[in-house]
């Protein structure tokens, strides 16, 4: 593959968000596997609009649920992200309170859930959520150092998909002004035709070094 | 309860020589926590925790449920107009129920104790970290004699003036009790020497306290399906260090309502002495 149409396949991979959905799809995948449960969710909080969206739903809600928003402020989920910390919280059903609003709007009211903040340095990119896990399977402190490392698994992958996603944004022109029109400038070198590279590089080329040329 | 001259607002500042102690005796009897005692007392098997002054640091209490009772004041820390971070009454209550499981806990323990809620979550989603350090900067200047914090922030901006803040604390005679971080992340106040650090064991006894012979955290209290208060009078059933905390700051109110006016250090030291895991060599 010629350097041209290496750039080229690393912009339409760039633009595509083939991979992302399996690879979060995958740690809610096993998180309820591990812990035999109803469903488990990874959900991002979206900063701009303090809200909390499903990235990735397995089990329980999973045909419908992603891409749905709740307030981030707002029950359990709530204290996870500002707090930072897990928590595991049973005996949801028998009381008159649970976020019933938005456990409803889910389609599905737990028993029991488990939910861990998605650390990633010292920013919280969001929660991971289980629910109803088979608690015949160990103790609860030994599920939530479990839920602790999934949350980790989702966090590394929550952030490589949202650096994706900004990446994408910049392809499509959402980014900055200057960033918008390197893209532009790659975009339209890696489109030309088979005759036209060479003269292309060479103006890559003078252009570089005019840039780098001190005044 | 007798208030230490050192505890008393605008008390005697700290000593940095003997020369400062002035009137203060020098001398002190080490038949403690108390002349009527043997050495290591069950000090936290009994006791009301009475005349003990509680600030839970959460997300806000509850008034008037059933498993926390009266509420002896309840504020929270609010953005002021010009930006900096003020203490205010709080109306609100409690934002999620975090805070009111703290406090139902601390009350099954020491339900004489006054407990005051300051709420520094449940405002928002920025600033979290502020609204600590001025929540408990709060608590701090309150001289409150124990501080439930199952709270804490991994923001490194913030640890120097925690830091400064856990030892005012502990010189002024507050007991912090702090949470260890649930996941191995290293978060602050609980990794301070100046608190009380807390972790969970999965014990239903909230009287079995631990002493970790290998801090940072120092005890291991009841952490695991906890029976609490929540909102709207319900109760839940939780899990994590957040409520293995409450029960050491409980315990310490006991301890100080039995025997009042001692150090964070000596407190400490009854908590190690009485812990089960710590026996007189046969």
């Amino acid at each position: 593959m010629n350097p041209q149409d290496a750039l080229a396949t690393a912009l339409a991979v760039t633009d595509s968000d083939t991979g992302h959905r399996e690879l979060l799809q995958s740690v809610v995948e096993a998180a309820r596997g591990v812990f035999g449960a109803r469903a488990a969710s990874i959900i991002g909080l979206d900063p701009g609009t303090e809200e909390l969206v499903f990235e990735a739903v397995s089990g329980e809600g999973e045909d419908f649920l992603v891409g749905n928003r709740f307030p981030a402020a707002r029950g359990i989920a709530g204290w996870v992200l500002v707090s930072a910390e897990p928590v595991i919280v049973d005996d949801l059903a028998q009381n008159p309170v649970f976020d019933r609003d938005i456990a409803e709007s889910t389609r599905y009211v737990p028993d029991a859930l488990m939910a861990a903040p998605l650390l990633h340095g010292d920013r919280v990119l969001g929660v991971l959520e289980v629910l109803d896990r088979d608690v015949r399977r160990q103790s609860a402190l030994r599920d939530l150092d479990w839920l602790g490392l999934f949350a980790a698994q989702a966090a590394a992958a929550l952030a490589t998909v949202q650096r994706a996603r900004s990446a994408r944004q910049v392809l499509h022109g959402e980014g900055s002004a200057e960033l918008t029109e390197v893209v532009a400038l790659v975009q339209a070198f890696t489109a030309l035709p088979a005759e036209r590279r060479d003269a292309g590089r060479r103006l890559l080329q003078a252009l570089t070094e005019a840039l780098a040329a001190r005044p | 309860m007798t208030t230490p001259h050192w505890k008393s607002p605008g008390g005697e500042p700290l000593t940095w020589r003997l020369t400062d102690l002035g009137d203060a005796p020098l001398t002190l009897d080490s038949r403690w926590p108390s002349p009527e005692l043997p050495p290591q007392p069950l000090a936290t098997a009994t006791g009301t925790g009475a005349g003990v002054r509680v600030c839970v640091v959460d997300s806000g209490v509850v008034p008037d449920h059933p498993q926390v009772g009266r509420l002896d004041g309840s504020f929270a820390v609010r953005t002021g107009p010009d930006g900096q971070q003020v203490v205010e009454p709080d109306e609100i209550g409690d934002t999620c129920g975090h805070g009111t499981a703290c406090a139902g806990i601390i009350r099954s323990l020491a339900p004489d104790c006054e407990l005051v809620s300051l709420r520094v979550l449940g405002s928002g989603l920025s600033g979290t970290g502020e609204a600590l350090l001025a929540g408990l900067r709060w608590a701090v200047e309150q001289r409150f004699d124990v501080i439930n914090m199952s709270l804490s922030t991994t923001k490194r901006d913030f640890v120097l003036r925690l830091h400064q803040l856990a030892d005012s604390a502990y010189f002024a005679g507050s007991l912090l009790v702090a949470s260890a971080h649930n996941l191995r992340v290293e978060s602050f106040p609980w990794r301070f020497s100046s608190v009380i650090s807390v972790g969970s064991h999965d014990l239903p006894d909230p009287l079995h306290l631990l002493y970790n012979p290998v801090p940072p955290v120092e005890f291991f209290a009841r952490g695991v399906e906890v029976p609490v208060a929540w909102l709207e009078g319900g109760t839940r059933r939780c899990t994590g260090n957040s409520f293995a905390t409450p029960h050491v700051a409980g315990l310490c109110a006991r301890i100080l309502g039995n025997h009042p006016g001692l150090t964070p250090f000596q407190v400490k030291s009854l908590l190690h002495l009485t812990s089960a895991n710590v026996r007189r060599a046969p």
